[in-house]
């Protein structure tokens, strides 16, 4: 990679490039760190998101894996126990279910029942796209229902970089989910010692009227969904999560005594999902800030469709954000 | 053939004692109601746990399965200390929160038996690579039973490990019955070795009653994989003479097939008889080495018994570092 290349992408990165520019810095510092997984050595991954790193670091640190995801996830686990910190990159998180007993009872439970800390990412592209029912599910419920997993789900390439290296220096199993179709957007990073915290949210947009709350890819709808509202008069804040477990439920909280009337948007299906939560928890703490019911947006209780106009359709829009809102605001 | 010394032989002859003791005491203590959710018992076994831990170094890894007193009495936990984790009480290896399945000491290079049949293989291989990674010269080892010999995530650590010529090397400590299913009515092909060779592995199919073979064995595998030569996999024929768990009134096999293991090919009776003949012990020292056994088993009993539960108030301890959420 040329020099020219790098400043580029350290000045106005993409997500992916945000994600390797985390992942060398706290390579360079922790020789413990490597990355394994499917087409990482040559093709950098299949949205670019370790590119330049084998070239960089050597082939032991990272290490081309066969499609064996029980064995990717156990392999980084022992290794973790032993005290590497290894990123096992399971490309799509719909492959994961292939290695669900490695993650659910296995890496997350190792620290409870053995008092030994797991420090061991799991990297995959998550959410809806084009690639039909077997690489854009919304597994978010499933890991952060279980208790010793962490899990991100940033939406900037500025939080993706400060995520990851939060997860780098601490000792947890973290599910690192980069929404696909975000691979190619670019924003600012910032530099070696800046850390998002997990746990805690972000105001992408301010509001006087009403909250959506929302994560990942959905938060470019929200904020597309807020932009127009703003043109009709309502001013809704729009709130990032950035990770799931744990979760701010302080601002979560904030937003409903604030405003009253919340509308919580991602892309997993509805019946039990992190929306479900969100909405349950609000409503617990805070039933009398509300001013009516929490409004949940998610996808269909369907497999996701490979023709994009059934695709698109199974997920909340930024009209149907937008009516969402409106709803709230009649409460 | 290995010959051990007069105190190894000696040593790993009273460990067999010890591991056969403990599970015939454990279990009639389960039967009773001290063990909560079972157990599952060894005895039979002794000489595949003690053959391959007496081969490896004190900070070589093991990973094993949900029958694992028997590996982690030879790993050298004390009866103590797994007799209390069996009632699990705070004392015990896991602090009571693992259970006779989950006994562990990852310090220690224990890194857990396993209610999941063939995940420890999975635990075993990625220790290997961290091993390997941080350039330590040990070696790791994953115990699986034969019914683990049939679940996929056991040959995609096996083919990862023989790719990345990891230092692991895979003990399939074969009991014969997968529950109440015979090995040979599921296993295609029929011979665990050969299966395994074809994933490019050195692969033996040995004698696990036969306690220095059992070393023999694991000592060259050792060797080969301390030396960059890669993985390797040794299935070590044995028998348990219990059922899978404790109180299990079995119709699948005789108590013929059972006396036969019993009488003719019990380990420790084997290895008593080489002993003898080697003149390192007596009759006497034999029956002195069996009363010394059977006093630690029974201070393992009144240990584990006076021993405090593990507080109610630690039930959501130690899941996650709490520090994710730290502003660094």
């Amino acid at each position: 990679m040329s020099t020219e290349t790098r400043t580029k992408a350290n000045t106005n990165p993409t997500y992916s490039e945000a994600f390797q520019s985390g992942v060398r810095e706290e390579m360079t510092r922790n020789k413990g760190i490597f990355i394994l997984g499917t087409d990482l050595v040559e093709r950098g991954g299949h949205f670019a998101q370790v590119k330049g790193i084998a070239q960089e670091f050597g082939e032991d640190r990272v290490k081309d894996s066969p499609i064996s995801e029980a064995a990717m996830v156990a392999a980084g686990m022992g290794a973790a126990m032993y005290g590497c910190h290894p990123i096992v990159d399971l490309n799509f998180i719909d492959f994961s279910f292939g290695a669900m007993d490695e993650i659910i009872n296995q890496a997350a439970k190792i620290r409870f029942m053995f008092n030994k800390p797991v420090p061991l990412v799991i990297r995959a592209t998550s959410g809806v796209a084009l690639g039909g029912a077997h690489h854009c599910n919304s597994l978010e419920a499933f890991f952060a229902h279980t208790a010793g997993l962490s899990l991100a789900v940033p939406s900037t390439p500025m939080d993706v970089k400060g995520l990851i290296k939060t997860a780098l220096r601490n000792e947890d199993p973290v599910i690192f989910l980069m929404h696909k179709k975000l691979s190619g957007i670019r924003g600012e990073i910032k530099g070696d010692d800046y850390f998002v915290p997990f746990g805690k949210a972000a105001t992408i947009k301010t509001g006087k009227d009403a909250a959506i709350i929302s994560y990942g890819y959905s938060v470019v709808t929200a904020a597309k969904a807020a932009a127009a509202l703003e043109l009709e008069g309502i001013s809704v804040e729009v709130i990032d999560l950035r990770t799931l477990f744990p979760l701010d439920t302080d601002a979560i909280n904030e937003a409903v005594k604030k405003f009253g009337r919340i509308v919580v948007v991602d892309e997993a299906p509805v019946f039990g999902s992190i929306t479900a939560e969100i909405a349950a928890t609000a409503t617990e703490a805070n039933f009398a800030s509300l001013k009516g019911p929490i409004v949940r947006l998610g996808a269909a209780r369907a497999p996701l469709s490979a023709n994009p106009a059934m695709a698109e359709a199974a997920i909340p829009s930024v009209d149907l954000i937008s009516a969402a809102v409106k709803k709230v605001m009649k409460y | 053939m290995v010959e051990l010394d007069k105190q190894k032989a000696l040593a790993a002859l009273r460990q067999m004692m010890l591991i056969r003791d403990f599970e015939e005491t454990a279990d009639k203590l389960c039967l009773r109601g001290k063990v909560p959710g079972g157990m599952h018992n060894s005895s039979g076994q002794e000489a595949v746990a003690v053959g391959v831990l007496s081969a490896l170094q004190p900070d070589d890894v093991i990973a094993t399965t949900h029958r694992s007193h028997h590996h982690t009495l030879a790993k050298g936990f004390s009866a103590k200390s797994v007799m209390a984790e069996l009632f699990a009480k705070s004392t015990g290896v896991s602090g009571g929160r693992g259970g006779s399945m989950h006994l562990a000491g990852v310090e220690r290079g224990h890194f857990g038996g396993n209610g999941i049949v063939g995940a420890g293989v999975g635990i075993a291989m990625g220790a290997a690579l961290g091993i390997q990674q941080l350039k330590d010269k040990k070696v790791s080892v994953g115990f699986v039973g034969d019914g683990g010999m049939n679940t996929g995530r056991t040959w995609e650590s096996i083919n990862l490990a023989t790719i990345w010529k990891l230092p692991l090397i895979i003990i399939c400590d074969n009991n014969q019955y997968a529950v109440e299913t015979f090995v040979g009515d599921v296993t295609g092909g029929g011979d665990l070795a050969k299966r395994a060779s074809g994933f490019g592995l050195p692969s033996f199919n040995i004698n696990g009653q036969d306690v220095e073979e059992v070393i023999k064995y694991t000592a060259q595998a050792r060797e080969r994989a301390i030396s960059g030569g890669g993985p390797t996999f040794i299935n070590a024929l044995t028998y348990r003479y219990y059922g899978h768990n404790v109180g299990e009134k079995g119709l699948y096999r005789t108590q013929e097939e059972i006396s036969e293991w019993r009488t003719s090919k019990d380990p420790i009776d084997l290895y008593t008889g080489v002993v003898l003949e080697r003149k390192f012990a007596t009759q006497a020292e034999i029956d002195h080495m069996r009363a010394s056994v059977r006093e630690e088993i029974e201070e393992a009993v009144t240990f584990a018994e006076s021993s405090p539960e593990p507080s109610i108030t630690t039930i959501t301890q130690g899941v996650d570092s709490g520090k994710l959420g730290v502003q660094l």
